[in-house]
């Protein structure tokens, strides 16, 4: 539910943001080609972040992962790990201390859900007696019952479960970074997007450094802190939150591969309490009709909004809907349908609006009460905001430069 | 089942096109005990005369038939599991290997063993190590085939946990690769039975002893009650070891690979 909040402090924090891995000049170029699959690339990735990167098949995304915990040896290039140059230094240590999940998962399947999960704390030489509670722990993050689950093998798990292990066995020593290669690429949309959601309110308690490579841009929106677009060997198209590459894409490339409907998609990052409300022209459903008119008298399209005792909304008025009639104010005109939560994103406000037959979205608080009132020029007004504000952002680096 | 032509390079992967052959063997020779039966029921009773006049020769002959398998599977397993993790990345070092331990099956086995005569002597030796190269060939096989079949997923997950080439082998590919290597072991042992019944001819014992008997007494008397108590007991001793390849397997096979 904080999701704006937390966004906009990263944005005010993004350059003072500790930086946890540091990529400088990393070159991949494989035997027996010429062409490298990842050509200097300089990618500075922040602590306990979701950095996702995105890009087009055959960009190189995984390449570049795969470099990072060395499970593909750079040709070129330097790879620090918290301060520490890690280029040349033994990998299968190095990998202990980095989280990796991968889209098919690949638990061991001759070993149950608990040894799965006990594999990094045995290499570590953890005792078993604080291996044991650590399962359960890990199981209970990952939203499964230790008691159910963890004498089982794999092969007795769905795939979302399947992946909630790959997780928690990720997990398990506690590593400062994760890396995660699509990993709920494989898995059904609706398990998907149960796994994503659970997947950030675990990462909102345990703020851990996560690299997150995806093809898809609407999951790169939705989980990234920050987003790396990439372009062929692994270029960087564009590195920036989710809120500004949607405003503003630098480049064609970017605006293509965001594709049609950024906007919309923006809408989706920016929540109703943000936005400045109008105010709409009240009455209590026990109001006179002089009261009645004297409203709709100061509003602009003279239009009124009855509401009960509580200020809960409840019809919408204007000057016809009092012509020959003797009901009470409560049962003329229409009724208010569009009401969106204070919480709602824009893109529900947006949605709301179109239904409604005023063109408004009503906003209410947590006990339905009258805030306000969204009208489709608040909302133009912001995207244009949004999008000048961006602009606005690297041009002040253009001129830094 | 005296020797005949080289026997043909088992399944690879054919637990059940296993068990269905030696059963098929199994029923087609107690066909043929039937039928001797009925054809002459003194010739039963001679027969179960001639086992039960014998008892100390037979133990002793089986328990040598027994030695004869197992240390040369054993043998076997210790050189090709070992060479099937080392030549399982290389695809010439893999080629190579597999072609000559399949060559080296098709040797007959009556023809490997005097070939062998001159730089070992006779006796068991020469048995001994025919039969460690023939079970070298299933071993390998599966052994190679068994660590392919392992999912370069859990491997790719294994690596990227940090567990070592060496830790990866021990924990997760041996383990995953297992009921397919085992396999391959059984297939060996029940193929070395058979081949050893001929190592009498080389002076190595065994259960042949009564057949080559049987053989070298030809027309005399006993002479058939002979050439089948070597083949019956042959044949129970392969179908003990069915029974406790099936029995080790489920016990050494992890519950997470059985159905």
């Amino acid at each position: 539910m904080t999701t704006t909040d937390v966004s906009a402090t990263q944005a005010t924090t993004m350059d003072v943001a500790k930086t946890m891995i540091r990529l400088e000049g990393v070159s991949k170029t494989y035997p027996g080609t010429t062409v490298p699959a990842v050509k200097e690339l300089d990618l500075e990735i922040p602590e306990g972040e979701i950095l996702v990167l995105v890009g087009p098949s055959g960009c190189g995304k995984s390449t570049t992962l795969r470099l990072i915990n060395r499970m593909i040896e750079p040709t070129g290039g330097r790879i620090f790990f918290d301060g520490e140059d890690v280029t040349d230094v033994d990998p299968d240590g190095l990998r202990r201390r980095i989280g990796y999940v991968i889209q098919q998962i690949g638990l061991f399947p001759h070993m149950t859900i608990s040894d799965n999960i006990a594999t990094v704390p045995r290499l570590l030489g953890w005792k078993e007696d604080r291996i044991r509670p650590r399962i359960d722990e890990l199981l209970e993050i990952v939203g499964m019952d230790p008691n159910l689950y963890r004498d089982r093998y794999p092969k007795e798990l769905s795939g979302g479960q399947a992946q909630r292990v790959g997780v928690a066995r990720a997990l398990a020593a506690d590593p400062p970074v994760m890396l995660m290669d699509e990993p709920f690429g494989a898995i059904d949309p609706i398990t998907r997007d149960r796994l994503q959601n659970e997947f950030l309110r675990v990462q909102e308690e345990l703020k851990k450094t996560i690299v997150f490579v995806t093809h898809d841009i609407d999951e790169a929106i939705k989980m990234g802190d920050r987003i790396v677009v990439l372009g062929e060997q692994s270029r960087i198209a564009q590195y920036d939150t989710p809120e500004r590459l949607l405003a503003f894409p630098v480049d064609d490339f970017v605006a293509d591969f965001i594709g049609s409907g950024a906007t919309l998609k923006g809408l989706n990052l920016e929540r109703v309490r943000d936005l400045t409300l109008s105010e709409a022209q009240r009455v209590r459903a026990g109001a006179s009709l002089d009261e009645v008119k004297a409203a709709m008298s100061r509003s602009d399209d003279r239009w009124v909004m009855v509401t009960d005792d509580k200020d809960r909304p409840l019809r919408w008025l204007n000057p016809t809907h009092l012509q020959r009639t003797d009901k009470p104010l409560d049962e003329l005109g229409h009724k208010v349908q569009s009401i969106v939560d204070k919480r709602d994103t824009l893109h529900d406000a947006l949605e709301s609006m179109l239904h409604s037959k005023a063109s408004v979205a009503t906003v209410v608080d947590r006990d339905g009460a009258y805030q306000g009132i969204v009208e489709i020029n608040t909302l133009t007004e912001r995207i244009r905001d949004m999008q000048s504000a961006a602009k606005a952002h690297y041009d002040e680096q253009e001129v830094g430069r | 089942m005296p020797d005949k032509a080289p026997p043909k390079p088992p399944p690879v992967d054919g637990e059940r096109t296993v068990l269905m052959a030696a059963g098929a063997v199994a029923v087609a020779i107690a066909a043929l005990i039937v039928w001797q039966v009925i054809a002459n029921i003194d010739g039963v009773i001679s027969f179960g005369q001639y086992i039960a006049d014998r008892p100390d020769e037979i133990l002793a002959r089986t328990w040598e038939h027994t030695v004869l398998t197992v240390g040369s599977v054993v043998t076997a397993t210790l050189i090709a599991v070992p060479m099937g993790i080392a030549i399982m990345n290389n695809t010439v070092a893999r080629n190579v290997a597999l072609s000559v331990a399949g060559i080296l099956l098709t040797v007959p086995s009556l023809a490997f063993f005097a070939i062998l005569i001159p730089i070992v002597g006779i006796g068991a030796l020469p048995p001994y190590i025919a039969l460690t190269i023939y079970a070298l060939l299933p071993i390998l096989r599966n052994t190679v085939t068994g660590l392919d079949g392992v999912d370069g997923a859990v491997i790719e997950s294994a690596k990227g946990m940090g567990l070592s080439r060496m830790q990866r082998i021990r924990k997760i590919e041996l383990p995953l690769a297992w009921p397919v290597i085992l396999t391959g072991i059984r297939v060996a042992a029940i193929l070395n039975i058979s081949i050893a019944a001929i190592a009498i001819l080389v002076g190595g014992g065994a259960l042949g002893a009564f057949i080559q008997n049987g053989l070298t007494r030809f027309g005399f008397p006993g002479h058939v009650e002979s050439v089948w108590t070597g083949t019956l007991f042959t044949i129970l001793l392969a179908l003990v070891f069915e029974r406790l390849f099936a029995l080790v397997g489920r016990l050494t096979t992890s519950e997470g690979l059985q159905s």
